[in-house]
């Protein structure tokens, strides 16, 4: 397979507070590279003696094997006082590092993976709600979702119906904004920064940046931990292993308008990298 | 009594599973393993010089093997978890407790290595999990020849607990557990049982949820 169009893009490859000066030695797309901190303390991302551009934002260190030609994408509110920002740290997942993307951005599974917490039978309906790529920012929204949640954040007592709205901002990246039950008015955030090792193996670092001011940083971290890694065994299942952009045998539903924007505008832009082409 | 905690943690689990099976309450105390490392820090190296959790509290006495906080909790509030103490039977509560430990470090090395980017020979701990989990596949079938479901007897005792986490997200560490039906069968029937708790990587059995109650006309 090519590496395509990705490889321009930034990658996440390290969190910055465990950077050290031994380095870390992990993979970006099937090259092996090395993360590092250097004499003066900053981030140096290497390949076979290459070094590679660098940039350190939300808590991590990016990359990328290639010139990316756009500054990392802007969240705003991780300058935005009051927040508090979570590494949640990294997790191993034998999948396709689209299909990590595209299950983030599926409200659909709540009540049957995340039971009692994300979502709880009955209340299975996804409702409308409305999806577009965004032509200026080129990046895909879906907006106006509203899903019932019986712990819908660390800092929720009690049931909520929860408003998000998803942002797909690069391939392998997605940021979702969700009520933010100690502060109407403010959307607390939650993103899924992958980095793609191969084309069925990612790194997963989950990062937010939140209002909540009781909870500990350690409950925080757990909650979005047991979130992922409900998940986890999920993604390691799906078949085929590689994410089809084309229509074969799955057969997408309303409430998967967003993963049908998302492979739409995969496939626009040939960010073909762990996606399947072929229908089978 | 408090248990130092972490919710992926297979070990702690099986102690959060047995208080939830016998109705004890814990005090929770959240550890950062993962990214903070703060069980290698000096406030809990001071109560555990091995550096793991779990570790219990109960007034002055701290117990750090898994193994032996699930024997405390059953012996402070269903002594029937311990098994009927009849020779053959106390000696397969223990046979598997100490099993239980191989579980860890072969499984429990495969999960954190394949999940948590841990060091370690993948193909060494994978196959010492084969190996312990046909071990147990052939216990379970045999238990099942002498007309028990359990490890140890015709109940589940603390032995199951020891081994049950470990085995069932043993695809954590990417071990399958297609060719065992035994233990797929002895995993059915621990996650059946009142009480029960679930946790990440290991769901709860739905289909034993109440059918939904569908208004006439509705469907």
């Amino acid at each position: 397979m090519t590496q395509d169009a990705m490889i321009d893009e930034w990658y996440p490859v390290g969190l910055v507070s465990q950077l050290d000066s031994f380095g870390r030695k992990t993979a970006l797309m099937g090259e092996p590279i090395d993360v590092a901190s250097d004499a003066d303390g900053n981030a140096r991302v290497t390949a076979n003696g290459r070094t590679l551009p660098v940039c350190v934002r939300y808590g991590h260190v990016w990359s990328s094997l290639g010139q990316p030609q756009k500054e990392l994408f802007a969240i705003p509110e991780a300058d935005q006082p009051g927040r508090r920002f979570v590494d949640v740290g990294v997790v191993r997942v034998r999948c396709s590092p689209l299909r990590a993307v595209e299950n983030f951005l599926d409200i659909a599974h709540f009540p049957f993976v995340h039971t009692d917490i994300l979502g709880s039978e009955p209340h299975t309906e996804v409702q409308n709600y409305k999806v577009e790529i965004r032509e200026d920012a080129d990046e895909v929204w879906a907006t106006q979702v509203k899903f019932y949640q019986p712990q819908a954040a660390r800092s929720a007592s009690g049931g909520i119906t929860t408003e998000y709205m998803y942002r797909v901002p690069a391939p392998t990246c997605s940021v979702l904004y969700k009520t933010c039950p100690p502060r109407p008015g403010e959307w607390d955030v939650i993103t899924l920064f992958v980095q793609p090792l191969a084309e069925d193996l990612c790194d997963v670092w989950p990062w937010m940046a939140l209002f909540d001011d009781e909870s500990s940083m350690t409950d925080l971290i757990h909650f979005q931990q047991t979130i992922f890694l409900q998940d986890r065994s999920i993604l390691e299942n799906q078949i085929p292993r590689l994410l089809p952009l084309d229509p074969g045998m799955e057969i997408p539903t309303r409430a998967d308008l967003t993963s049908v924007a998302y492979r739409r505008w995969l496939k626009r832009h040939g960010y073909t990298y762990g996606a399947q082409l072929v229908a089978q | 009594m408090k248990l130092y905690n972490y919710i992926l943690s297979p070990s702690c689990y099986k102690v959060r599973l047995m208080a939830a099976l016998i109705g004890v309450r814990l005090e929770l105390r959240p550890v950062d393993f993962h990214p903070g490392g703060e069980h290698r820090g000096p406030e809990l190296m001071a109560l555990n010089p091995a550096g793991s959790i779990p570790i219990l509290e109960d007034g002055d006495l701290v117990l750090t093997e898994s193994s032996a906080i699930l024997v405390y909790l059953a012996a402070k509030a269903a002594p029937e978890w311990l098994g009927s103490g009849k020779a053959e039977e106390a000696a397969r509560v223990q046979q598997w407790l100490s099993f239980s430990g191989r579980l860890t470090a072969s499984l429990g090395g495969a999960r954190l290595h394949e999940m948590l980017l841990r060091p370690g020979d993948i193909g060494a701990f994978q196959a010492q999990g084969i190996a312990a989990l046909r071990e147990l596949e052939a216990g379970l079938f045999e238990q099942g020849l002498r007309g028990q479901r359990f490890l140890a007897a015709d109940r589940p005792t603390v032995a199951d607990i020891a081994c049950f986490p470990y085995v069932a997200l043993a695809p954590d560490g990417g071990v399958s557990l297609d060719p065992y039906p035994a233990i797929r069968l002895w995993s059915r029937a621990i996650r059946a049982l009142d009480g029960f708790i679930e946790m990440p990587g290991i769901h709860r059995l739905h289909e034993l949820k109440p059918e939904p109650h569908i208004e006439p006309g509705e469907a």
